[in-house]
């Protein structure tokens, strides 16, 4: 079955890079639109603005609704008993005291749940979108720790709380692969991302570390780490009839609303899944067990039901970013040009996930190097299926490899940002397509001279008290994604325009920039456009995923606006100033149409719609197949810096300055962007100094599944952050933007991990940098 | 939760009423109604004892009394604790958040209970102190925060408080109440190393309440501080912490206070540590040296052993900023 | 007694298991008071009591009995915004918006306690009596919220802008 699986994956993944030579041969023309987006030459409107949060007022007044915050009539609540092995049976499940405790009106197990088909794997298909493709509570099988066995429904959460707990399972245990020396001693296999392996070579690479003049050649280690969005996760869910209504938590409502009905046997129009506001995602809010147990439930009891994991319940049910283990060799000529890139090693993966952790992504486009060895192996566990989990293979990825070369660049006594530069690439280093924008060494040298990098000093040579001090910097980097499924509806009316689309806004400010962006493209004021979005009845299959909304959202809205623009020049007619024109040739300018070069061509939507005597004007389109990310290579850039204070009595470490300088191309609106910025650079923290979930490599559960042992930066650990960036635009992107959502993360660890070299003269290579490396 | 019957104490004699019939004491409710939802603890019923004693006074000795229901926030902010015991305000200002120091008790804060993940872990995990007999697996699994000193076989879980450390630096008294009547504890009897039974925390009897806890008169206190080393900047329990007081007179160590957080199963006296530095010179070796001389005993686990060093290092560093030795 | 909540009464819930949280969101459909991890570890669920942050996770309700509780509803004067409110937006003091109104009523109970001459775990001077709210004074003494969005910059020049002094701005400049 998985033989078959691969193969299948393999002759996928050779269709597709054929598919993708092919579209670098072809011409410029390959992206959204033809030719670049209009609106990046417009300077004069909304978008580059730094605007306040549409949804601002409605949260700090605390009236946007959450998932668990719509009360549904009649409506019950769940709470759900976990497994405690890895693998094997269930024997007995005693459920006597909880079917008679205090309001309890429904227990759910194996035994009695509706028949259900697994979860259509994320990324299997083009909706497809579960955590994991295992059984939901059809049989005694057990194949995690942490697994849900039963589900109470009661009137209230305390009662259905209280029966959870009187529910008395016993299991028989089978051997289970939790330790990862005994998984790698098992086999591992290759490692596929997207349909492509996480293998790449070119030339001698082995041969040309061991030939160089300069070489560093070290392991890297990163723990497990879980999203930790302060929302618990939550459903509530009602069925009408066969029609399946769903109040969720999620970054991908089309995609849950697909599959859900595949797991129901449904068609996707019977499941509506609503969600306006989520409190945050990172990755981890997708359709997990959980949804799925509340509409079985629900369906069982005859009643809505609401279900809110408890914060241990979302570390049972709901992956997190796995371990890794890494190789980073480096080998260069005497000035330090790169003659081997060698970045492999191996993670931890569930049998049932598709997400092996990519930490070589970074490497295939940041250096030039004469030869390069990429390798990502799998070892695989009985455990919670591992996830996306902002920036995943980026965000533990340049740790190694920007420690490296740090490394490198100490050994050499060259500058890090100096060795880096000398490295650029002028073509992509795997693909050999051309860059879309690439300002690197902007980034970089505008980053040192804010961040004063002139003035760093030697390696345990600062010291104020008991505080060493010291600086350190790393490449940030993140590609360019615009996944296909985009779609956008544009209904336009004589005061204003709605824009809607199935895309997200879990606090990345979506709906601000793009009301933003949609009032310049229509020549609106920001208050005569509303952005509707987060439910799965709207056009389009966007996923809030790397970092593509902008872009997805954007080529969408373009192609919208494109089919409206189409539809008013037809309705205006010849007795329009704008006769004759093609769609080409106008713009949305002053609440209607202008030609380009002559603003007094210019005729009002309601002047058009009044003639035309409609009241509305709706209009939807898809924008084309992303072929400009095969083109070209697109990705975006960051230099980031750090400066650390170790304490030499006891290992404290602190982060005292960050400042991240980004090429992301345009950016929309500088407020909400910085704030995206700073939020991954604060993740990145996390991650570089406190961030471990703790997995018992002896029972394969998850030991710290609470708030107060998993750390996360508190306002004390976080120092002011500096961020700023190039603002040139992407002539291959939509609005000339590329997303920021995740590049924040990445590079941010091994900034910090080379300032604490710096400071100490200590290099730690094993996440999080917790004091007892440092004493 | 386990459903219980609530009621509210509105004087000592009704709270000890209602515990004779079974009632557990509850305070802020910061670590028992975490404990009850966790269902790590499952009482019948509990007797609400936050509207007793909520006052501090002088006592005619010249120390402060200070009643069990005082929260951790008006404690902290007393300005007779500010001025002398600072170490006391420093401890409490260095633990939770201020959210939680606001509903926290003093009694309740005595009574807390390990961080130990494994005790936590109801369903998944062995814990001979949730589970007498059940074995640990703490020992051999995940134990950074767990004990060096004083442990057993069956439990090597730390008691998480950073008050008690002061307290017990303080030489403070616990007075206690019972249906037969009242006594008088010193802070660091109340609290037991956990042997063959770690069950058992403390040595009050069921049904006894604390009602207050009394620090007594001491010129040293006023000189004294509190350092906390923990995994993050802020709002993280200790990995090692240090309550230290000390009084130099002509370069040389009249008398000293020394308590140890985040060693063992109570706030550590560290009297050994003491006894090696009176009369001694004030002096980084002699800071050193005193303690080596109470880390002696220390047993690391797979994941802790750095607490050794790391609690020298902070003795020491404690110990010469107090006296004013350069480190 | 009842509960007094954002000015109105409210009766005492009859199972005494039920948090004052639950009360807030289950029962009075005041959900502006988030559930972050019902384990008293976020921040999320902070409440003022009687002009005091708490979190409202760890307290049951039937122990607040005749106390007098505001939550982010009840947080401004009539229908406008509290001057905090108005400068987490400016600031951009926020992302997904759920640790918001813990972050907001935390803020403004911060306020009290500088005010009232409250040391911090990162106050110089005990005995002092009065604090300089300066920026590592609020990091401090805010961290019981947690953020995971990342918008602590934010949030902390919301509350310097409406509570710093004109000193605690000089201090930092200084610094």
């Amino acid at each position: 079955m998985k033989a078959v699986e691969d193969a299948k994956q393999a002759v996928q993944g050779a269709a597709s890079a054929v598919m993708a030579k092919a579209v670098q041969m072809a011409p410029d023309s390959w992206m959204p639109g033809g030719k670049p987006d209009p609106l990046i030459r417009a300077q004069h409107g909304h978008v580059g603005r730094p605007i306040s949060r549409v949804d601002g007022p409605v949260k700090v007044q605390g009236a946007a609704p959450y998932a668990a915050e719509f009360p549904l009539d009649g409506m019950l609540y769940a709470a759900l008993v976990f497994s405690t092995i890895a693998k094997g049976k269930i024997t007995a499940l005693d459920t006597d005291a909880a079917e008679a405790a205090t309001g309890v009106k429904l227990v759910m197990t194996y035994r009695n749940a509706p028949r259900m088909k697994p979860m259509p794997l994320f990324m299997t298909s083009e909706k497809a979108c579960g955590g994991n493709d295992l059984p939901v509570m059809q049989d005694a099988q057990v194949y995690w720790n942490g697994e849900p066995v039963a589900l109470v429904l009661a009137d209230t959460q305390e009662q259905a709380d209280h029966a959870a707990s009187l529910i008395h399972v016993a299991f028989e245990e089978e051997h289970a692969i939790t330790a990862l020396a005994e998984a790698k001693a098992k086999g591992v296999e290759p490692g596929q991302f997207m349909g492509q392996p996480l293998k790449f070579e070119n030339g001698a690479a082995e041969q040309a570390l061991a030939d160089a003049a300069h070489k560093v050649d070290q392991r890297y280690t990163t723990p497990r780490h879980s999203h930790n969005a302060i929302e618990l996760h939550a459903v509530a869910v009602a069925w009408e009839g066969d029609r399946l209504r769903v109040h969720d938590a999620t970054q991908m409502v089309a995609h849950s609303a697909w599959s859900l009905g595949h797991v129901f046997g449904i068609a996707e129009d019977q499941v509506h899944v609503t969600s306006p506001f989520v409190g945050g995602g990172f990755g981890g809010k997708g359709l997990w067990q959980h949804q799925v147990l509340a509409a079985a439930a629900a369906k069982l009891a005859g009643r809505p039901v609401r279900l809110m994991l408890s914060r241990e319940g979302v570390y049972r049910i709901v992956g997190g970013r796995t371990i890794t283990e890494q190789r980073v060799a480096l080998g260069a000529d005497a000035e330090g040009r790169f003659d081997a890139l060698i970045h492999t090693g191996t993670t931890a993966m569930s049998h049932h996930n598709v997400l092996p952790e990519p930490f070589i992504l970074p490497a295939r486009s940041a250096y030039a190097t004469k030869t390069m060895k990429l390798d990502v192996e799998v070892a695989y566990l009985d455990m919670v299926a591992n996830t996306f989990m902002r920036a995943p293979g980026e965000a533990v990825g340049t740790f190694a490899l920007e420690s490296a070369i740090d490394e490198l660049a100490h050994d050499m006594g060259v500058d890090p940002i100096e060795l880096r530069l000398r490295n650029e690439p002028d073509k992509d280093p795997t693909t050999g397509a051309p860059f879309s924008s690439r300002e690197v060494e902007k980034a970089f040298r505008d980053g040192a001279e804010r961040f004063g990098w002139a003035n760093r000093q030697a390696p345990g040579t600062r010291r104020e008290g008991e505080w060493l001090i010291g600086t350190g910097v790393a490449t940030a980097t993140y590609p360019y994604y615009r996944m296909p499924g985009g779609a956008a509806r544009i209904t336009l009316t004589p005061n204003g325009a709605a824009i809607d689309i199935a895309a997200h806004d879990m606090g990345m400010g979506t709906a601000t920039a793009q009301t933003q962006v949609a009032a310049d493209r229509l020549g609106l004021d920001m208050a005569q456009v509303t952005f509707n979005y987060g439910d799965s009845t709207l056009p389009g299959v966007v996923m809030a995923g790397g970092s593509q909304q902008t872009a997805a959202i954007g080529a969408s809205v373009m192609a919208a606006h494109r089919a409206l623009v189409t539809e008013l020049l037809k309705l205006a007619g010849n007795d329009s100033p704008l006769a004759g024109l093609d769609a080409d040739e106008v713009v949305g300018v002053n609440g209607g149409l202008a030609k380009i070069d002559d603003a007094s061509a210019h005729e009002s939507y309601a002047s058009i719609l009044a003639r035309a005597q409609r009241n509305e004007l709706v209009v939807e389109a898809e924008p084309p197949s992303p072929l400009e990310t095969t083109h070209w290579s697109m990705h975006s850039h960051g230099a980031m810096f750090c400066e650390v204070r170790v304490n030499a009595v006891t290992g404290e470490l602190r982060v005292s300055r960050f400042l991240g300088s980004f090429d992301c191309g345009r950016i929309l609106n500088p407020k909400t962007a910085a704030s995206q910025f700073r939020g991954g650079i604060i993740m990145g923290l996390g991650l570089a100094l406190m961030e471990e979930t703790q997995y018992d490599e002896r029972s394969g559960r998850i030991m710290n599944p609470s708030l107060a042992e998993y750390h996360v930066p508190v306002h004390m650990d976080v120092p002011e952050i500096e961020v700023m960036w190039t603002d040139i635009p992407d002539p291959h992107a939509p609005m000339g933007a590329r997303g920021v959502g995740e590049i924040g993360i990445t590079g941010v660890a091994a900034a910090v991990a080379n300032a604490v070299f710096n400071a100490t003269g200590k290099r730690v290579r094993d996440l999080p940098i917790t004091l007892d490396k440092l004493l | 939760m386990t459903p219980f019957s609530f009621n509210r104490a509105t004087d000592r004699d009704q709270a000890l009423t209602l515990a004779t019939r079974g009632a557990r004491f509850l305070g802020g409710g910061t670590n028992l109604v975490d404990l009850m939802r966790e269902t790590v603890e499952r009482p019948a019923a509990l007797a609400d004892v936050t509207g007793l004693s909520r006052e501090i006074s002088e006592t005619p000795d010249g120390g402060l009394m200070i009643g069990a229901a005082v929260t951790n926030s008006a404690l902290a902010a007393h300005a007779a604790v500010r001025t002398r015991y600072p170490v006391l305000s420093r401890a409490i200002l260095a633990g939770a958040s201020a959210q939680i120091r606001n509903m926290a008790t003093v009694g309740g804060n005595l009574l807390q209970r390990t961080r130990c993940t494994h005790f936590y872990d109801v369903e998944g995990s062995r814990c001979n102190k949730r589970q007498p007999g059940q074995g640990c697996d703490a020992r051999g699994g995940f134990n950074r925060i767990h004990a060096i000193l004083g442990a057993s076989d069956a439990c090597v879980a730390t008691h998480p408080s950073d008050m008690c450390v002061a307290l017990a630096a303080l030489d403070a008294l616990v007075h206690l109440a019972s249906a037969s009547g009242t006594r008088t504890l010193s802070l660091t009897e109340l609290h037991r190393l956990p042997g063959d039974q770690p069950q058992i925390d403390t040595v009050l009897e069921p049904g006894e309440l604390i009602t207050a806890v009394e620090l007594p008169a001491s010129a040293l206190a006023a000189h004294s501080t509190y350092r906390k080393v923990r995994d993050r900047a802020s709002y993280a329990f200790s990995l090692i912490s240090v309550a230290a007081a000390i009084e130099v007179e002509d370069g040389r160590i009249e008398d000293v206070r020394l308590a140890l957080g985040g060693v063992a199963h109570k706030p550590w006296r560290a009297t050994r540590a003491e006894e090696s530095l009176r009369g001694q010179p004030a002096s980084l070796d002699t800071f050193r040296a005193a303690a080596e001389a109470e880390l002696a005993a220390a047993v690391p686990l797979s994941e802790n052993g750095f607490k050794i060093e790391l609690a020298k290092r902070t003795i020491t560093a404690v110990l010469a900023e107090l006296a004013g030795v350069d480190a | 007694m009842p509960i007094t909540i954002n000015g109105s009464p409210v009766p005492i819930p009859s199972d005494p298991r039920v948090s004052l949280l639950d009360l807030l969101r289950e029962e009075l459909h005041l959900s502006g008071t988030k559930k972050g991890c019902n384990q008293g570890a976020c921040g999320a669920c902070t409440v003022l009591v009687d002009g005091e942050r708490i979190v409202s996770c760890l307290a049951l309700a039937v122990q607040y009995d005749g106390r007098k509780v505001t939550t982010i509803e009840g947080l401004a004067d009539g229908n406008g915004l509290h001057p905090l409110q108005a400068a987490f937006i400016e600031h951009d003091g926020f992302q997904c918006g759920y640790c918001t109104p813990g972050q907001i009523c935390s803020a403004v109970a911060m306020a009290g306690e500088i005010a009232r001459g409250m040391p911090s775990h990162v106050t110089g001077e005990l005995d002092s009596g009065t604090i300089t709210l300066t920026r590592d004074e609020v990091r401090e003494r805010m961290s019981g919220n947690l953020c995971r969005c990342g918008a602590h910059n934010g949030i902390v020049d919301a509350i310097l802008e409406v509570y710093g002094t004109a000193d605690a701005r000089v201090l930092e400049a200084a610094e």
